[in-house]
């Protein structure tokens, strides 16, 4: 699983850290930093999370 | 166990349940009934992307066609729910009754109109992927001055837009700040300064008094006497949940579909979305939210909550939303109450970009942010922790 993050959609709402902090940080330039492009299968769940509750659904996960 | 499920209500929150009931495996028939002609679609970007110009329809789209047609979804646009009964357990939809086994409540929000406006020409609210594209329409013509009733989020947002598009664009709102009931005082003199410096003819403190024209809007008369010409209204003065459908239908009715803390409305009945009033044992009290978050969770929560007995949890989310106005990115989390304590915890209000604590009783209660995303996710999980209001001020004190 490797998450692709479209940038241009991404406006930094911050949801994904929210819900994987470890996978998604938005930092103090407001911008969002992928920290995992590739979390393991176990993280699945949550990582579709991420993409639902995206406002700008900017995220995708590619097998 | 429940072999079929019905959601009346073909938007966020509707689609995002029947997606769920998917995820989860559920086979049986799944019914999603809307009465727009359109694929569900997003409606954030009707304020935004859209409106501006910079995005076509389409892209607004909530689900993909090929993901779309995987979710094996009888889908009936066009088609309007018009009666229920949840004795005999049967819906009407344009008139025609059918039994269901499990219904989900997902009929969303109307806009409240101005009074005397009824059929004028140049007259819109914005709610739906038509108004919109009216909207953009007579953006597009050049009006004269567009004049916008409420600076809520809708509003302002299109406020915001509209002067993005050069069009001069008057914003009027009858308390002295934008979102003033939500955020207080001295942030939203925050929200009208960003509106001011990039153009906005900004009007707090007035009201509408009445709309000159016949047939074609020619100007609006403010409380303080002033009148403005203008050739294009909209009005975003709050929405009505659409439950006038159930009357009588057995359900209790109460600005918005009464739930209990499970999103349950009566057996084999729940709701969800804007129309949804439930008991967030969070708060100890009934709400009905009206934040597209909400609906990404309460939409799957309630269809999932028709087929099992009782849920594990609860729904009992901390309320958050964004706006987007301008360059600047409004987030709020929590419900920030009149008379809370407001503190600025990151940030400057100069530069317009800060991060605000909101605090009663010891506790905090919300907080706000003007372009400080990461901030505001750290503050809703002290809300969702119940923090103290020490607790919430020792965090933010690391932040700097």
């Amino acid at each position: 699983m490797r998450i692709v993050v479209d940038y241009d959609l991404c406006e930094s709402n911050a949801t994904c850290m929210d819900l994987a902090p470890d996978v998604f940080e938005v930092r103090d330039d407001d911008f969002l930093y992928v920290l995992n492009e590739t979390p393991s299968d176990d993280r699945r769940e949550v990582m579709e999370d991420a993409v639902r509750r995206c406002p700008k659904q900017a995220i995708a996960l590619k097998d | 166990m429940r072999k079929s499920i019905t959601i009346v209500g073909a938007s966020l929150a509707g689609l995002r349940g029947a997606e769920a009931l998917r995820r989860d495996g559920f086979n049986g028939p799944i019914s999603l009934i809307g009465d727009e002609p359109h694929a569900p679609y997003d409606r954030p970007p009707l304020s935004k992307k859209i409106l501006a110009g910079d995005w076509e329809a389409d892209r607004a789209a909530l689900t993909p066609a090929e993901r779309f047609a995987d979710l094996n979804l009888d889908l009936r646009l066009g088609s309007r729910a018009t009666k229920l009964n949840v004795d005999s357990q049967t819906l009407w939809v344009d008139g025609e009754p059918e039994a269901y086994q499990g219904l989900l409540i997902a009929t969303g929000a109307r806009c409240r109109t101005l009074p005397g406006t009824e059929g004028m020409n140049g007259v819109h609210t914005l709610r739906s992927l038509n108004d919109c594209l009216a909207i953009r329409t007579a953006l597009e013509a050049g009006p004269r001055r567009l004049v916008v009733v409420g600076a809520g989020f809708i509003g302002a947002e299109v406020a915001a837009t509209a002067v993005g598009r050069g069009v001069p664009t008057t914003l009027i709102e009858s308390l002295a700040a934008p979102l003033e009931r939500v955020v207080g005082n001295m942030v939203g003199e925050v929200v009208a300064e960003v509106h001011r410096s990039n153009g906005v003819d900004l009007r707090c403190g007035v009201g509408v008094t009445a709309v000159h024209g016949r047939e074609q809007i020619e100007a609006v008369e403010l409380t303080d006497g002033t009148i403005i010409e203008t050739d294009l209204l909209v009005v975003g003065i709050g929405v009505l949940p659409n439950t006038e459908w159930l009357e009588g239908s057995g359900l209790t009715i109460e600005n918005g579909v009464v739930c209990d803390e499970t999103c349950l409305a009566a057996p084999g009945v729940t709701a969800a979305g804007d129309v949804a009033r439930w008991l967030n044992q969070r708060y100890g009290e009934l709400m009905r939210v009206e934040h597209w978050d909400n609906a990404v969770e309460q939409g799957p929560y309630a269809a999932r909550r028709l087929l099992v007995d009782q849920p594990a949890d609860p729904f009992t989310p901390v309320p958050w939303f964004w706006s987007d106005q301008f360059d600047r990115k409004i987030q709020l989390a929590g419900r920030p109450s009149p008379d809370d304590e407001v503190q600025i915890v990151n940030g400057s209000i100069e530069e317009h970009r800060f991060a605000a604590f909101y605090g009663s009783h010891g506790k905090l209660r919300a907080v706000f942010g003007m372009n400080r995303p990461r901030q505001v996710m750290q503050g809703k999980n002290l809300l969702a922790q119940g923090a103290s209001w020490q607790e919430a001020l020792a965090v933010a004190a690391a932040w700097e």
